[in-house]
């Protein structure tokens, strides 16, 4: 992507040089980062605590949400992750991971609820050499 | 009808060994030679032949050189060829399985059992393919990437010198690791993904020499996956665009982002079979709540990836060879490298195909049926370009080219049969038939394998400083692609005919001719490779006659032909600077003349022996966890945390050449080259 | 073969000749921040693997314990508390590292380590209360998929702690030269990596898994 400078003066091993050793980083951007982390963290643990959210589905999707919500905030203000740092490669190679990622995830969930369903006779619950045969845990 | 008979899994020495403080479930009845005579021939050979090289080391005390200068080396070139010489060897060994389980098939009939008892031969075929794949597949196709990308790219060496070092140990600690298991206990029967007899029901030894043997080296292929991206990213020379990398680079790139993003699930199904077989754990069992699915399901998101990381580095061969001996530039060049990228991605969408008769229904099967077919086009978009490349061009019929032509019609044969198995209906007729065999050979043998040896060809004069030998050559050659087709054409027919694979033994008398055929094609096959090895030798031995002084023997178009052959430790006195693609043949054309003074000191990454340390221990480990030998594999574990941890206190990594050094070696190119136009 | 004579054929004499090579040593970046983050999106794969595998066994309780009857939230908000925390204050360690301040990066550092321990420990004091109650990992296949991604999170916040501590050790006897300072930035891009993955963990495995 970068086409290097022809005429690089050639220097010393750098020492204490900026940008060699990492973005620069700010207090602001972290305190930003964990205020909105404590609130993004906060508010989910409320939800499921208090039972607010009766629906499961709802519930499910509002917490990938928050979630999705949270790792973003983490990307940016933690791990100063934006499109120019190594050349917007970290940002092309999270993005690719992203991805794959999701096709990993979804395509296993939808494949074995497919098995599952086709391919799983009824389970027994326990087998009986374990002696708590049908009786549920009870915490 | 069916081939019958499947082998059966005799679990053997399964009755519980308590186990030894000390050597765990290691016991003199896990050495198997006394009950088995091939095996203790197969012994008595390693052992003479390994006493024999150990003696001519040290007559020609060889040693501290080998474990300075090759061992330890950090070179990337050392290193592409230690890889190069670790895959030829296990080739060896596969093929050899290969050649066992073909005369057996050809042998089994009826009353005769053949000479293999079922439980040898699961093992047979199951350390063929975890061979074939893993330790001559990969570490050739690594090897030609690690030896000549940096030299492509116009660097001195990848970005982590010492990684890349680490990365061959580890591989070559999980090959041991698989031919130590001839000799003490015996390997798994479950094929090479180990798709059955998953977790507790097969207890014994085998699987667990399989499970750490491809964890040890996974890791080693993870960190060079790493290695040649961030190389490839960072590391081109000034003004190589991405779009003015050549096409081998394009294709390394790609595999290596594969190797990145799909070795870790690897990882991931490994570890889960392992805590099933350590801890009890229920993620592939039975009952409890298990679910074996899930493995076939997570081994195949990699399994799939993984022959694409094969085949890619072959398609970046073949587009190089194609180009410098049509003496044309590769045509299409944008096409290709979109071509190969969306091959990458595809390849992530494609895995169930794998298994379409496992149940998931029609929905599903129909999705990955149709994802299947579509990652055929760019592959055939790459093949046209390959064409019009030689279209009107002056082709020179060298071994490279030879070999080019035969995979592109062998590898046409081999993807038009995985068209057909991606339809899920005829896959439910065909899957886990001989036809399936036939395809994956096809296009592994045509596309990988016969990639591979144009690229040995077309580099060896490079890395080695003298051509091969063309008779020799030629005759493998044709031994090579007779003998393929010879023994797997067959294959096709008994597949369609329903003959199942895996099988030692069939009722069928007349499927015989085919296996018999079939055999025969393995034979030519074995020719061919022994006139490779004679090809080594007389190559060798004629080095003066086919000498290389130029370091550009072919009229190359990339920069790996600016070096002298063999490079220099360096690679490069001045760091080239690119304008356009083929940055080799763009300098030739406009009459480019290599500096002969101001040469400077060249800043150099040092040897070490911490790879080979740590892969050695890794080693001892994953033999501790096989054999339960707890206390070993804690000791040797915290031993690799150690050093490992020793090694980051060392911060002196590097050297400099001096600039005396850098000018008497490039005047010794001076006078090679003048001699050369003499 | 390979022609260096020069020719005056391409362009002729009235093109500026092209420059083919530099005159000095260029200064490639440093590979070592994108080399790390490639391993950390290696990582992340494996994790996908294992809440891929959580995902799928997740409601495979063989008539045991559920997650509901299980999970204790408090205990779980305490340790997010202590990882989000972590985060925060090896935050303030690299900040202090670009003064170039050596005690103050070591002493940030040190809090850090100090809250990944505490992360640790209560985390096996929840284990081990799980095993205590008969729900071990080979209970069922919900309890497998639900120790390994825990404590495959945990035992990377092991050799996270492993390394901080070897790194502590360096920064002590070198200061903040170069090579320390990349390091810091891995070890940095690490620990804040597992803060993330723990917000799936903590999301997708507990407070889904107590709805």
């Amino acid at each position: 992507m970068s086409a290097h400078d022809m005429h690089a003066p050639a220097h010393a091993h750098d020492d204490g040089h900026h940008h060699a050793a990492g973005p620069h980083v700010t207090l602001r951007e972290y305190a930003t980062g964990f205020v909105l982390s404590v609130i993004l963290t906060a508010i989910p643990f409320w939800l499921v605590m208090a039972k607010v959210i009766t629906d499961r589905p709802t519930a499910v999707l509002v917490l990938g949400a928050l979630a999705v919500a949270q790792i973003l905030v983490h990307m940016v203000f933690f791990l100063h992750m934006n499109g120019k740092v190594e050349g917007g490669w970290t940002l092309l190679s999270t993005i690719f991971t992203v991805v794959f990622v999701v096709i990993a995830i979804a395509g296993t969930l939808w494949v074995m609820f497919h098995m599952n369903t086709n391919m799983m006779p009824e389970h027994p619950t326990l087998p009986q050499s374990l002696g708590a045969a049908s009786t549920p845990w009870v915490g | 009808m069916p081939g019958d008979c499947l082998s059966e899994n005799n679990m053997s020495s399964v009755t519980p060994v308590e186990a030894h403080w000390a050597l765990g479930r290691l016991t003199w009845d896990s050495v198997p030679m006394a009950h088995e005579p091939i095996l203790l021939w197969t012994f008595i050979a390693v052992v003479l032949g390994g006493v024999g090289v150990l003696a001519l080391l040290t007559r020609y005390r060889l040693w501290g050189p080998l474990w300075r200068d090759w061992f330890c080396s950090i070179d990337h070139k050392k290193i592409g060829i230690m890889y190069m010489i670790l895959g030829i060897v296990m080739l060896l060994r596969g093929f050899a399985d290969a050649v066992m389980m073909r005369l057996q098939q050809a042998m089994a009939f009826g009353d005769s059992m053949g000479y293999l008892p079922p439980h040898h031969y699961d093992q047979i075929f199951t350390a063929h393919g975890v061979i074939m794949i893993f330790f001559v597949a990969m570490p050739l196709v690594t090897g030609l990437m690690n030896y000549l990308v940096p030299l492509q790219i116009g660097a001195r060496d990848v970005a982590f010198p010492f990684l890349n070092n680490f990365s061959f140990w580890m591989t070559t600690a999980g090959a041991v690791l698989v031919m130590v298991s001839l000799f003490l206990g015996e390997f798994s029967t479950s094929g090479w993904l180990a798709l059955s007899n998953l977790g507790a029901q097969n207890p014994g030894v085998g699987l667990d020499y399989y499970i750490w043997s491809l964890q040890i080296a996974g890791v080693g292929t993870t960190l060079s996956g790493i290695n040649l991206i961030v190389t490839i990213i960072k590391m081109r020379a000034p003004g190589m665009s991405l779009m003015k990398m050549p096409v081998f680079t394009w294709t390394s790139l790609c595999t290596n982002a594969l190797i990145v993003a799909s070795f870790p699930v690897l990882t991931a199904a490994l570890v889960l079979m392992s805590l099933d077989r350590y801890v009890g754990t229920n993620f592939f069992t039975n009952d409890f709540g298990g679910n074996p699915m899930l493995y076939v399901n997570l081994i195949w998101i990699w399994g799939h990836p993984e022959v694409y990381i094969l085949i890619l580095p072959c398609f970046g061969i073949f587009s190089e060879v194609v180009a410098t001996y049509s003496r044309k530039r590769l045509f299409g060049y944008t096409s290709m490298v979109y071509a190969t990228v969306v091959i990458t991605i595809l390849s992530y969408i494609v895995w169930l195909h794998h298994f379409f008769t496992m149940g998931s229904g029609a929905s599903v099967n129909a999705f990955f049926g149709i994802t299947t077919m579509i990652i055929s086009i760019p592959t055939g978009a790459k093949i046209f370009n390959w064409l019009f490349t030689m279209y009107k061009g002056r082709i020179r019929f060298e071994l490279p080219m030879m070999w080019t032509v035969a995979f592109m019609v062998t590898f046409a044969i081999g993807g038009m049969t995985g068209v057909l198995l991606a339809v899920p209906p005829a896959d439910f007729v065909l899957h886990n038939s001989l036809f399936l065999i036939a395809h994956f050979h096809n296009v592994i043998i045509g596309g990988v394998l016969f990639g591979l040896f144009a690229g040995m060809n077309y580099w060896f004069p490079k890395a080695f400083g003298y051509k091969l030998d063309r008779t020799w050559g030629v005759r493998s050659f044709w031994l090579w692609v007779v003998g393929f087709y010879v023994a797997f054409m067959p294959l096709y027919v008994l597949g369609l005919m329903g003959v199942t694979r895996r099988a030692n033994h069939f009722e069928d008398t007349s499927l015989q001719i085919w296996f018999q055929v079939a055999a025969f094609g393995a034979f030519l096959i074995a020719l061919g490779i022994a006139c490779f090895l004679i090809q080594l030798v007389v190559s060798y031995l004629k080095r003066d006659q086919l000498r290389d002084v130029t370091g550009d023997p072919w009229d190359g178009r990339t920069l790996e032909w600016a070096t002298s052959s063999p490079p220099p430790d360096y690679n490069f006195a001045f760091t080239p600077v690119v304008h356009e693609i083929d940055a080799w043949w763009d300098m030739k054309k406009h009459g480019y003349q290599r500096p002969l003074t101001g040469f400077q000191p060249i800043h150099m990454p040092a040897n070490t022996a911490a790879g080979v340390v740590i892969s050695a221990l890794s080693l001892v480990l994953g033999f501790a966890l096989i054999w339960h030998m707890w206390l070993l594999a804690g000791a040797s574990f915290a031993a690799m945390v150690i050093a490992a941890i020793v090694h980051t206190f060392n911060y002196q990594r590097d050297f400099h050449i001096p600039a005396s050094e850098v000018t008497e070696t490039e005047n010794l190119r001076t006078q090679q080259l003048r001699a050369a136009h003499v | 073969m390979s022609d260096l004579h020069l020719q005056s054929g391409a362009g002729g004499a009235t093109l500026s000749p092209r420059a083919y090579h530099l005159a000095h040593e260029p200064h490639p970046e440093n590979g070592t921040s994108l080399g790390f983050w490639l391993y950390l999106m290696s990582d992340c794969l494996i994790f996908a693997a294992l809440f891929a595998t959580y995902g799928v066994l997740g409601r495979s309780y063989a008539a045991g314990p559920t997650g509901a009857q299980l999970f204790d939230l408090t205990l779980v908000a305490i340790n997010t508390a202590f990882l989000l925390l972590s985060s925060i204050t090896f935050g303030f360690a690299m900040l202090r590292k670009q003064k170039n301040d050596v005690k103050g990066t070591l002493l940030w550092l040190a809090v850090t380590g100090l809250f990944g321990l505490c992360f640790l420990g209560l985390e096996l004091y929840e284990f081990a209360h799980l095993l205590h109650e008969g729900a071990g990992p080979q209970r069922s296949a919900f309890l497998s998929a639900f120790f390994t991604l825990v404590g495959t999170h945990g035992l990377h916040v092991t050799f996270g702690l492993i390394w901080l501590v070897v790194l502590m050790v360096q920064i002590g006897k070198h200061g903040l030269i170069h090579e320390n300072q990349r390091r810091l930035m891995c070890l940095s891009m690490f620990w804040h990596f597992l803060d993330v993955v723990w917000i799936g963990v903590f999301t997708f495995v507990y407070l889904m898994g107590v709805l």
